[in-house]
C-alpha cells in the first residue's frame, strides 16, 4: 500500500513548515547566526579601516582577494561549520530534546522524514549563506571602490562572479548537508566527525590529486570562479570541469541520503542511551 | 471471563484484529528488556502491569516500532511495526517522555504532527480541536506547551495520540500527573474507547485505578510475562500462591488459635482495628469448610466473610512484590 505522491508531498511540506520555523527561531539559530555575522563584521571593518597594503590599492586585484576570503573564511569556515550546526541538530537536536519519537509515531515513511528534514536544513541554509555571500560580495567592493564596482557588477563580469558564488554556496548546503545529516544519525557525539571533514577539507590541497578527488571542497574550488593560489605547497591537480564536479557532487549526495534512509528505517528512539 | 475462556477467544481470533508478540526478545546490549514474550491482545482495555524496569515500556515501544525486537515479531494489527505509514493511522500511542518540540502551543503541536501524518490543513484544525476538547484543554489551547503544567502535558499528549481516531491506542503512565477529577474523567474516556472497540493497552503503577478500568492484566518482572489473563483468571493460575481473606468477627484472636491448627492456613493476622482476621491459606474450599465448623460451635459470631486479594493490587503483590 503506497500514499499518493501528493500526500507525501504534503508531509514532507508539513515536516518543513516544522522545521524550518526551528531553524530561524529556536534557540540553537542563534549560533549559525553568530557564524554568519562573522564575515559580515569583519569586512564590515575592512569597509571603515581599508588595509593599506599595495593590493588593496588596487581595483584589479579585488576579484582575486574576494575569491580568497569566500573559499577560507565564507566556504571552508562559516558554511562548513553553519551547515554542520544546521544540519547535525535537524536529529541529533531532537534526540538530545527527547521529541524525535512524535515523528516516528506519526503515519509518515522514515525516508520521507528524511527528505522533510533535510530539505527544510537546505532551506534554512541557503536563505542564510546564499544571502551571506551576496552581502559579504557587494560589502566588499563596494565601500572601497564604488564607481569601478558599478562598472564590474553591471558592465563587467560581477554579477556572473556573484552568481556563480552563489551557486557554489548552494551546492556547499547541498553536499555538506547531506554528509552531516547522515553523521547526525549515526554518530553520538557529531563534532568528532565534524573536525575530522574539517581537517580533510584544509589539507586537501596537500592530497595527491586522486585523495583530493575525496572531499568535497575539491569540487567546489574547481567551480570557483576567480582561481587562487593554494601556496607553494599545494600539489596541484586538474580542477574537475564543471560538467563532472556539480552532477558528481550530486549524485554522492543522492548515495548519502540513500545511506540515511537505510539507517533511519532501522533507528530505535533510546533516549535513555543517548 | 477466566483465562482459558479468553485463550480459546484469541485463537479464534482474526490476527488482524489482535496484537501479536511472537517470541519477542529484546535486548540493550547485554542488559534484558523483554525475553521470550508470545502474547496477543485482544480489543478491550490491557493494563500492563509490573514494576519499574518489568519491560512495560520496552513492550509498548517494541508495538510501536520505537524499538525492533532483537528476536522475534510485533505485529499490530496484522501489520509489522516497521512500517509507520501503514501502522500510525491505526495506532496511537502516548509515550511516557514528558518532551515537546520547543516552541509549540498546545494546538500548534497536535495540528503539526497530523499535518506530518499526511492529513489536510482543514482536516488537522477540525480533529485538532475535537482532541482538545475530549481532553478538556480548549482553554489553554494557544498557550506554550513550556507554560503547561504537568497534568496539561500529559492531557495534550493524550490529545496528540487520540487526535488522529486510532483503533488502537498505548498509553505509558496515562494517569501521571492528572488530578482526581480529571483522573476519573480520563478514566471514562478510556472506557468509552473501549467500549467503542478499540484497543487500550495501558501501563499504570496505578493499581486501584488499573483495576477500575481493565479487562484484562499482562504482568511482567524483569523481562518477563509472569501471567496474563483477566485478574480473577491470573488470580487462578497462581494456585501455588496463598489466597487471603478477611474474616470479621467478635473474636478474631479465637479465631486465629483455632484455624491456625489446619496445614493450608499459612498465615493469620489481626486487622488493625482488632475487629477482623485476615487469614492467608492455600486451599480456599478447606478454609470455608473449617470456618463453618468453628463458627457451628457457637464461640464466635461472624460478621462478614469476604477474600481481599482477587484485586489487581493483591495479585500483583503475590507475583512481584514478594519476589
Amino acid at each position: 500500500m503506497h500514499a499518493p505522491i501528493s500526500i507525501r508531498l504534503r508531509q514532507i511540506a508539513a515536516i518543513m513548515r516544522l522545521e524550518v520555523k526551528k531553524n530561524f527561531f529556536g534557540k540553537r539559530a542563534f549560533l549559525v547566526y553568530l557564524l554568519a555575522l562573522m564575515p559580515i563584521g569583519l569586512l564590515g571593518i575592512i569597509a571603515i579601516l581599508p588595509p593599506q597594503a599595495r593590493e588593496w590599492l588596487d581595483f584589479s586585484g579585488y576579484p582575486k582577494l574576494f575569491s580568497g576570503i569566500y573559499s577560507a573564511l565564507i566556504l571552508r569556515t562559516v558554511i562548513f561549520f553553519g551547515c554542520a550546526w544546521i544540519f547535525m541538530n535537524l536529529f541529533r537536536g531532537e534526540i538530545v530534546d527527547r521529541s524525535l519519537h512524535y515523528y516516528f509515531l506519526a503515519a509518515v515513511r522514515r525516508d520521507v522524514l528524511i527528505a522533510g528534514k533535510y530539505f527544510s536544513g537546505l532551506v534554512t541554509s541557503i536563505v542564510l549563506f546564499a544571502g551571506l555571500t551576496i552581502v559579504s560580495m557587494l560589502l566588499f567592493f563596494f565601500p572601497h571602490f564604488y564607481a569601478a564596482s558599478v562598472r564590474f557588477f553591471l558592465d563587467g563580469p560581477g554579477l556572473t562572479q556573484l552568481w556563480t558564488y552563489v551557486a557554489i554556496t548552494v551546492l556547499a548546503c547541498v553536499g555538506y548537508g547531506a554528509f552531516f545529516l547522515v553523521v547526525g544519525l549515526f554518530v553520538r557525539n557529531p563534532i568528532i566527525p565534524a573536525l575530522v571533514l574539517y581537517g580533510w577539507e584544509w589539507i586537501n590541497f596537500l592530497l595527491p590529486p586522486l585523495l583530493k578527488k575525496i572531499s568535497v571542497i575539491h569540487y567546489l574550488n574547481s567551480l570557483v570562479p576567480v582561481p587562487i593560489s593554494e601556496g607553494p605547497f599545494a600539489v596541484v591537480a586538474e580542477p574537475t570541469p564543471a560538467w563532472i564536479s556539480v552532477p558528481g557532487l550530486l549524485i554522492v549526495t543522492a548515495v548519502v541520503m540513500l545511506l540515511a534512509g537505510v539507517r533511519i528505517r532501522r533507528m530505535e528512539i533510546r533516549y535513555g542511551s543517548e | 471471563m477466566d483465562e482459558q475462556d479468553s485463550n480459546s477467544q484469541s485463537e479464534i481470533r482474526d490476527p488482524q484484529s489482535l496484537i501479536l508478540f511472537d517470541n519477542v526478545s529484546k535486548f540493550y546490549g547485554e542488559i534484558l528488556g523483554v525475553n521470550r514474550v508470545t502474547l496477543s491482545l485482544a480489543p478491550g482495555i490491557t493494563s500492563l502491569v509490573g514494576p519499574n524496569g518489568a519491560g512495560k515500556t520496552t513492550l509498548m515501544n517494541l508495538m510501536t516500532g520505537l524499538l525492533r525486537p532483537t528476536v522475534g515479531r510485533v505485529s499490530v494489527l496484522g501489520i509489522p511495526t516497521d512500517r509507520p505509514e501503514q501502522l500510525f493511522p491505526k495506532v496511537g500511542y502516548c509515550s511516557q517522555f514528558d518532551s515537546f518540540p520547543r516552541g509549540l502551543t498546545g494546538r500548534e503541536f497536535i495540528n503539526a504532527f497530523l499535518m506530518v501524518s499526511g492529513f489536510s490543513r482543514k482536516q488537522s484544525q477540525d480533529l485538532t480541536d475535537e482532541a482538545l476538547a475530549r481532553v478538556d484543554l480548549m482553554a489553554a489551547a494557544d498557550r506554550k506547551i513550556g507554560a503547561y503544567s504537568k497534568g496539561m502535558r500529559q492531557r495534550v499528549r493524550l490529545a496528540q495520540s487520540i487526535a488522529h481516531h486510532p483503533c488502537v491506542l498505548i498509553l505509558d503512565e496515562p494517569l501521571n500527573g492528572l488530578d482526581p477529577i480529571v483522573r476519573a474523567e480520563t478514566i471514562a474516556l478510556f472506557k468509552d474507547l473501549a467500549a467503542q472497540g478499540l484497543h487500550l493497552i495501558v501501563s499504570s503503577h496505578i493499581l486501584h485505578e488499573v483495576d477500575m478500568m481493565s479487562d484484562r492484566v499482562v504482568l511482567l518482572n524483569n523481562g518477563y510475562v509472569v501471567a496474563e489473563g483477566g485478574i480473577q483468571g491470573v488470580r487462578d493460575e497462581m494456585e501455588e500462591h496463598p489466597m487471603q481473606i478477611l474474616i470479621r468477627c467478635n473474636q478474631p484472636s479465637l479465631l486465629a488459635a483455632r484455624v491456625f491448627r489446619s496445614d493450608h492456613v499459612v498465615e493469620a493476622r489481626l486487622h488493625n482495628d482488632r475487629q477482623g482476621l485476615f487469614v492467608k491459606t492455600r486451599n480456599a474450599d478447606q478454609f470455608y469448610l473449617l470456618l463453618n465448623e468453628v463458627v457451628s460451635q457457637g464461640e464466635i459470631e461472624l460478621e462478614s466473610v469476604a477474600p481481599v486479594d482477587d484485586d489487581l493490587s493483591a495479585v500483583y503483590e503475590y507475583l512481584i512484590g514478594s519476589h
